[in-house]
């Protein structure tokens, strides 16, 4: 019998031939990532060591990657506090690879990884963030994971019992409509089969339709994955990754390429042709709640929010540019953006898409997580209503429990920024 | 015997168990003062130590679906409650294991407000409809840790093993 990619991976993380799915393993870990919540692992850390006598060192310093990006700047002297330790044990530590509140490297977590070339095809990742999935757009098993099993990791370099986890494929074909493209698909898909459907499962993406998307596109469908209930998304490695890895992330040297077996065993197998698809949102308050937009046009908003690690880009951006140039943004309409990392923020910069986006009416945020998790720059008033290309709409996730937030593509946020309703994209296409 | 003081149906997130306007707090010596924050009853109730340890939060399926925070483990972990659900998100009952916060899978449950239950040989019966429901046992690898008395243990234990060698 053949294995799935997942399989294969922790296979060779383990010092094994072969797994079987419900084994469990100790695999060793490539890279471990956290950001703010660092400050949890760290505590966890150090109370693994207290009394045993032996000093708290972290298993491999160069393996660990921390990113200021939850809340930054900071909202308030706590989280600055938090950020402080974190900055103290980074260099206490030794840990080189330390992405601080800056224009030149800082940004949101997921996006940084691959931008900087710290994730490989093959590669075990976790992470202290639920959309570590993410990290499976470049051909990775990376799953999230909480602070106490982070401070594990630091200690052993290993995943502490991991059971190999069955596989969905998802098999994509069809090409995609004007306006229409990887988020609409991913939500349509978590709409299909529900925010528990693949529970303590990955999914793997495949058909010639993944194979013609970008990496960026690839990014959205793993964030996502995890929306589904999904240990992780992953697409296994390809032209299109190296490519990506050569040319965004400059990696020099061997790229290992990892695939899955022809005749691996799938729990089962999803066919989506996309050449129908229609623009897709996610209704208040479950990522599940899937419709057309069609189905739910003339919503009335109050702020529209591009950005984050599903949707901060510069594709993205990129699209929301092209659809207000010229335009304003409709009256009584807040219209939020802010880019994946610096480095994005930089190149829209260079290519006037920020310019575009501000003349329209557009705030431009600093890059991070911004208003995504609700902690501070535009949270939602009583009874507001949001449209949002990020991953979450759950009660308070604007930072206010009685708003309400819909989730979407970028094109059909630009498009409902004009008129301040939520609005179909392709109309008129 | 425990009783169901709070009732929540399927999909609980995390963002409703440990809202993220208070994730700049982590120690779990600090967490549990905003446990379910946004029921400001039940909150409350909490915070006043109106239940004794060991009283039950009755789920739905997906309990604990969302981000990977384990504020939402350490804030009910700090209040002794005890979580029964129809099912859990993964990373939710791994951080609960890990902080040895009690989770109990029952596929079947049913029970209302003040019903009490009776946790015995992995089955919950209902004492109000004297209905019994099997326990989905936890996956050997988790057992491993709730044995150890948690993940902090349990790595340091594997971190004296390796120092000795
Ligand atoms: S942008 Fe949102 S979903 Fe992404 S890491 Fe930040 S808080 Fe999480």
């Amino acid at each position: 019998m053949g294995m799935t990619i997942v399989q294969k991976i922790l296979a060779r993380a383990s010092g094994k031939k072969s797994v079987d799915i419900g084994d469990v393993l100790e695999p060793r870990v490539d890279i471990a990532m956290s950001h703010e919540n660092g400050a949890l692992v760290i505590n966890q850390f150090n109370e693994i060591y207290q009394g045993t006598g032996i000093p708290a060192k972290v298993w491999d310093p160069s393996r660990i990657v921390i990113i200021l990006d939850h809340r930054v700047p900071a909202e308030t002297s706590k989280t600055a506090t938090n950020q402080k330790k974190i900055r103290e044990f980074i260099a206490a530590q030794g840990i080189p690879n330390f992405h601080d509140i800056r224009g030149d490297e800082g940004g949101i977590c997921h996006q940084i990884l691959p931008e900087n070339g710290y994730i490989r095809p093959g590669y075990v990742v976790v992470g202290t963030d639920s959309h570590t999935t993410s990290h499976g757009a470049l051909g990775a098993f990376s799953f999230g994971i909480g602070a106490t099993e982070m401070a594990s990791v630091w200690s052993l370099g290993t995943a502490l019992n991991v059971e190999v986890p069955g596989t969905i494929k998802v098999d994509v074909s069809g090409r995609f409509p004007r306006k229409v493209g990887a988020k609409d698909l991913i939500l349509h898909l978590i709409g299909m089969i529900s925010a528990e459907g693949a529970n303590f499962k990955v999914i793997e993406f495949h058909g010639k339709t993944i194979s013609k998307m970008t990496t960026s596109g690839r990014l959205v469908l793993c964030n996502m994955s995890v929306e589904a209930g999904a240990t992780s998304g992953i697409v296994p490695a390809d032209e299109e990754t190296v490519r990506y890895l050569r040319e965004v992330a400059g990696v020099k040297g061997k790229i290992d390429i990892v695939t899955p077996d022809s005749s691996a065993r799938y729990d089962e197998v999803i066919e989506i042709d996309v050449s129908k698809l229609t623009p897709q949102v996610a209704c208040p308050h479950t990522v599940d709640n899937v419709k057309s937009v069609k189905e739910i046009e003339g919503v009335k908003l109050n702020q529209i929010v591009i950005g984050s690690c599903t949707n901060g880009r510069l594709d993205d951006l990129e699209t929301a540019a092209k659809i207000v140039k010229g335009h304003k943004i409709a009256k009584n309409i807040r219209m939020l953006i802010f880019p994946a990392t610096w480095r994005i923020y930089r190149e829209a910069l260079k290519k006037g898409i920020l310019t575009t986006l501000v003349d329209a009416g557009a705030v431009i945020i600093n890059p991070g997580c911004g208003c995504c998790l609700g902690v501070h720059q535009g949270a939602l008033g009583d009874g507001e209503v949001a449209l949002a290309t990020t991953n979450r709409n759950f009660k308070g996730r604007m930072g206010n429990p009685k708003g309400e937030v819909y989730l979407c593509s970028p094109a059909t946020a630009a498009a409902s920024a004009l008129t301040g309703v939520i609005t179909d994209p392709t109309k008129g296409e | 015997m425990s009783k169901i003081v709070f009732k929540v149906g399927d999909d609980i997130s995390t963002d409703v168990i440990y809202p993220g306007r208070f994730m700049a707090t982590v120690l779990p010596t600090e967490t549990p003062q905003f446990a379910f924050a946004d029921y400001t009853e039940f909150n409350t109730q909490l915070k006043n130590k109106a239940f004794p340890p060991n009283s039950i939060i009755l789920g739905g399926a997906n309990f604990g679906c969302g981000s990977s925070r384990e504020q939402a483990a350490s804030t009910l972990k700090g209040h002794e409650l005890i979580i029964i659900a129809k099912g859990f998100s993964r990373i939710f009952i791994q951080n609960a294991i890990n902080l040895g916060l009690r989770t109990i899978i029952c596929p079947e449950i049913e029970g209302e407000l003040n019903d009490e239950i009776e946790i015995k040989d992995n089955k919950l019966t209902n004492k109000r409809t004297k209905k019994t429901y099997d326990i989905v046992p936890l996956p050997k690898a988790r057992q491993a840790i709730v044995d150890a008395g948690g993940l902090i243990e349990y790595t340091r234990r594997r971190v004296l093993e390796k120092h000795a060698r």
